[in-house]
């Protein structure tokens, strides 16, 4: 997008250059918070009415809500924060954006050119810092690039594999004069990355599809970030070939949660059927996903007798971790296109007595009913943590929903118990597992649909992370939904030190909690608890019922732990299937799966 | 599983020459714990515009598959070339000052010239030499150097280029 075709048009400022670069892109939001070195920036948009600022109380929280508005929307989420402290304090979003694949531009201040090196007051090496913790940054040193920079760093954001693009902006460059020039559509020098697959390699792949006695489709967030066409062809395809298929805790959504072919999820904490299918599968299709570490479990035992095709955008993604021997390069929406047209046209007859036993042997896994849980009905029980978040779902069915977390046992519960329809409408933080993340990607993702339930289902140790976003919810009147699993324990942390620690629990009690239904109201908000079973769904329908923010803090069993789980180290068929399926075998955890997160 | 046998890549990347990218080719080999094991780089356009970047690491081909994949999709990134993939030239220059009097710097003397090292500068009791070769003619002479008095040494590093008609662009 450099190739820039009309004359330049002189703007009165960097700072008004920068806006309209950003109106061009068609920003209609931005997450920020100002300082000294981004006040040029702070005036030129207080003269305009197109874009509105959403002022956050913590600049990773600026960004997680911009991640939320990103997927959410399918947009380029952007954040603006000040040089500095303000840019470091980014940091831990613009990673969390990396590892999960998300478009953002984040621009940040930075002390004018000529102090740079000086050591100035609030003056931070943006640039070194952040360059791992971006897919691309730039730091704008002379006028004349400043809106080239900028349509470009939106270029990268969106294209290819998504991820966080930042735009280092000195003072100087946003107060003097720049040259104004619209995007053009000349392709970038350096930077065209594939996204139309090999069509020998879809040829290949479709014979070995078709040929498949055990398959299995397995899609992550590739499918989601190709766009909400890509999860309509994901299932034409899924249908057309009767595969049963899974999807990652990214690519929740991208396939329909009801439909028969679904499997559930996988991984560490996926259903039985979705890893034993994994493991016991003779082809893998694997789209949009990246063979993760939370997915294989034990590398060398993963999904041991089966041919794999994969499709990514990345190359980077291809034989990294897992030998595959299909690999194909290309944006998931081409590739589906491309595999659906290629079915059609192979006149191979799939073999479906074949595929018919293996879908026999996939309801015997099924028929297990690995996320069983038993929820006592007497009045004054204690609460499931997976029956409330059962109840949840029920309540909200039917409405336009969109899902965010924390990270721990309540992440993994609501995947488990939430059932997605329809892409876009669950984010959490998959990659790199920020605590913190959940509420301020809720904000940005009730800023992007002001009339849709927006919910965080959070943790009580999480949800302190970023709990000053809640002031944000206050001065602009979003009434997200925080729905806390309290088990007034770090959970997850919990869970590992029963598990693999002999019970020690270090430091993972959450000891002098706030009282979450005062800290609600001292935000404006509305405070409800459910401490007993027979509170949950008056309370859950409260929460639903006021178009306000609302804290539910819902007392939950403080003992309870995620099942199924393949222990660090292990192999899908060694998975633990927990107290309710009498398997209270403790995990056997080589030294080196110890040594593993 | 995968063939764990280590093989060494001589890598060549051409690069927009913009301030940053030398960090994140180098930045990407310390985060991602792939070796360098020499490292060069200087612009090869007539304007300045692009750099060429020739990294020689070790790994397994998997690892090297990889590395390869990461460098291309940096975005200043033009071009990937592993050139060890076939018949290539790599060679490097080296100053070498050797410090010494009497038999021994005759003796110095007479192997430079043997391994058509130049002298280019000159005391009583100093030579300092200028080499051009193959890393593996580099490390042989400074071994014969060693006992003879070798007081410094400054390389380049390696520049590689592909045999035959063959270019990076
Ligand atoms: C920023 C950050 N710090 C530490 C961790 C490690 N960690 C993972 S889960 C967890 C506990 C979360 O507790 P809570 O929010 O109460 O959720 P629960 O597991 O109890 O549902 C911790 C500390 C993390 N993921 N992120
Ligand atoms: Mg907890």
């Amino acid at each position: 997008m450099d190739g820039t075709i009309a004359a330049p048009e002189l703007m009165n400022s960097g700072a008004e250059a920068v806006l309209r670069a950003l109106k061009a892109q068609g920003v209609d939001v931005i997450f920020g918070y100002p300082g000294g070195a981004v006040l040029p920036l702070y005036d030129a948009l207080f003269q305009q009415n197109e874009i509105k600022h959403i002022l956050v109380r913590h600049e990773q929280a600026a960004v997680h809500a911009a991640e939320g508005y990103a997927r959410s929307t399918g947009k380029v989420g952007v954040v603006l924060v000040t040089s500095g402290p303000g840019a470091t304090n980014a940091v831990t979003g613009l990673v969390d954006a990396l590892m999960d694949s998300i478009p953002l531009v984040c621009l940040s201040g930075q002390v004018p050119t000529h102090l740079i090196g000086n050591d100035a007051f609030q003056e931070a090496d943006t640039t070194g810092i952040t360059r791992p913790a971006t897919k691309h940054n730039y730091l704008v040193k002379k006028s004349e690039d400043l809106v080239r920079v900028m349509h470009e760093a939106f270029l990268v954001a969106r294209t290819g594999r998504p991820g966080p693009v930042l735009v280092d902006l000195p003072k100087d460059i946003l107060i003097a004069p720049a040259p104004y020039r619209e995007p053009g559509n000349a392709p970038h020098r350096s930077y065209n990355p594939r996204t139309e697959p090999d069509p020998r390699r879809i040829e290949e792949a479709v014979a070995m599809l078709k040929r498949a006695e055990r398959p299995v489709i397995y899609a992550g967030g590739g499918v989601i970030n190709a766009g909400p066409e890509a999860a309509r062809l994901l299932i034409e395809f899924t249908r057309l070939t009767g595969f049963p298929i899974t999807n990652t805790l990214m690519g929740l959504g991208a396939y329909p949660a009801s439909d028969p072919l679904f499997v559930g999820m996988l991984g560490m904490h996926g259903t039985y059927e979705a890893n034993l299918a994994m493991h016991g599968c003779d082809v893998m299709l694997n789209i949009g996903a990246r063979f993760d570490d939370r997915v294989t479990g034990r590398l060398n035992a993963f999904s041991p007798n089966s041919k794999k095709i994969h499709a990514d955008i990345d190359p980077a993604s291809i034989n990294k971790s897992v030998m595959v021997d299909v690999p194909i390069v290309g944006d998931a929406l081409a590739v589906l296109k491309a595999l659906i047209a290629a079915w059609k046209k192979d006149s191979t007859q799939p073999n479906r007595a074949a595929l018919a036993q293996w879908w026999g042997q996939i309801d015997v896994w099924r028929a297990k009913d690995s996320l069983r849980f038993t929820q006592p009905r007497d009045p004054g029980s204690i609460i499931k943590p997976q029956y409330a978040i059962e109840q949840l779902y029920k309540a909200t069915r039917g409405r336009e929903t969109f899902i965010t977390t924390e990270v721990g046992q309540h992440q993994m519960w609501a995947a488990q118990y939430f059932r997605f329809e329809k892409p876009n409408r669950w984010m959490t933080s998959g990659g790199l597992g920020t605590m913190g993340y959940g509420l301020p990607a809720a904000m940005g993702a009730q800023v992007a649909h002001p009339d849709a339930l927006v919910i965080d289902i959070a943790g009580e140790a999480s949800i302190l992370m970023n709990i000053q976003e809640m002031g944000t919810l206050a001065q602009y009147r979003l009434p997200v939904k925080i729905f806390i699993l309290n088990n007034q324990y770090m959970g997850m942390v919990r869970q590992w030190q029963e598990l693999l620690h002999g019970s020690r629990y270090s430091s993972s009690y959450s000891e002098a909690l706030p009282d979450f239904v005062k800290l609600a109201e001292s935000f404006q908000a509305v405070g409800l608890r459910a401490e007993k079973v027979d509170d949950l769904d008056r309370v859950i329908a409260e929460m639903l019922a006021v178009d306000k923010p609302v804290i539910a803090d819902i007392c939950v069993d403080q003992k309870e732990n995620v099942f199924p789980m393949i222990p660090s180290g292990a192999a899908h068929n060694e998975m633990l299937l927990g107290p309710e399926h009498k398997d209270t075998s403790g995990p056997a955890v080589s030294n080196e799966g110890m040594a593993l997160v | 599983m995968s063939d764990t046998t280590l093989r060494s890549a001589t890598i060549s990347v051409l690069v927009e020459n913009e301030s940053g990218v030398l960090a994140r080719v180098i930045g990407l080999f310390s985060g991602r714990g792939y070796n360098i094991d020499n490292l060069t780089v200087a612009p090869v356009e007539r304007d300045g515009s692009k750099s060429r970047i020739t990294v020689v690491t070790r790994g397994t081909a998997m690892v090297i598959e990889q590395i390869k994949a990461q460098l291309d999709r940096l975005v200043p990134v033009y071009k990937v070339l592993d050139l060890s993939e076939g018949p290539h030239l790599a060679r490097e220059l080296a100053l070498i000052k050797v410090l010494g009097t009497g038999e021994k710097r005759a003796e110095a003397l007479r192997l430079a010239d043997a391994f058509r090292a130049r002298v280019i500068d000159a005391t009583t009791e100093s030579f300092t030499f200028e080499l051009t070769g193959a890393t593996d003619k580099l490390d042989a002479f400074l071994e014969l150097m060693r006992p003879l008095g070798l007081a410094e040494v400054s390389r380049t590093g390696v520049a590689a280029i592909a045999r035959g008609v063959k270019t990076i662009n």
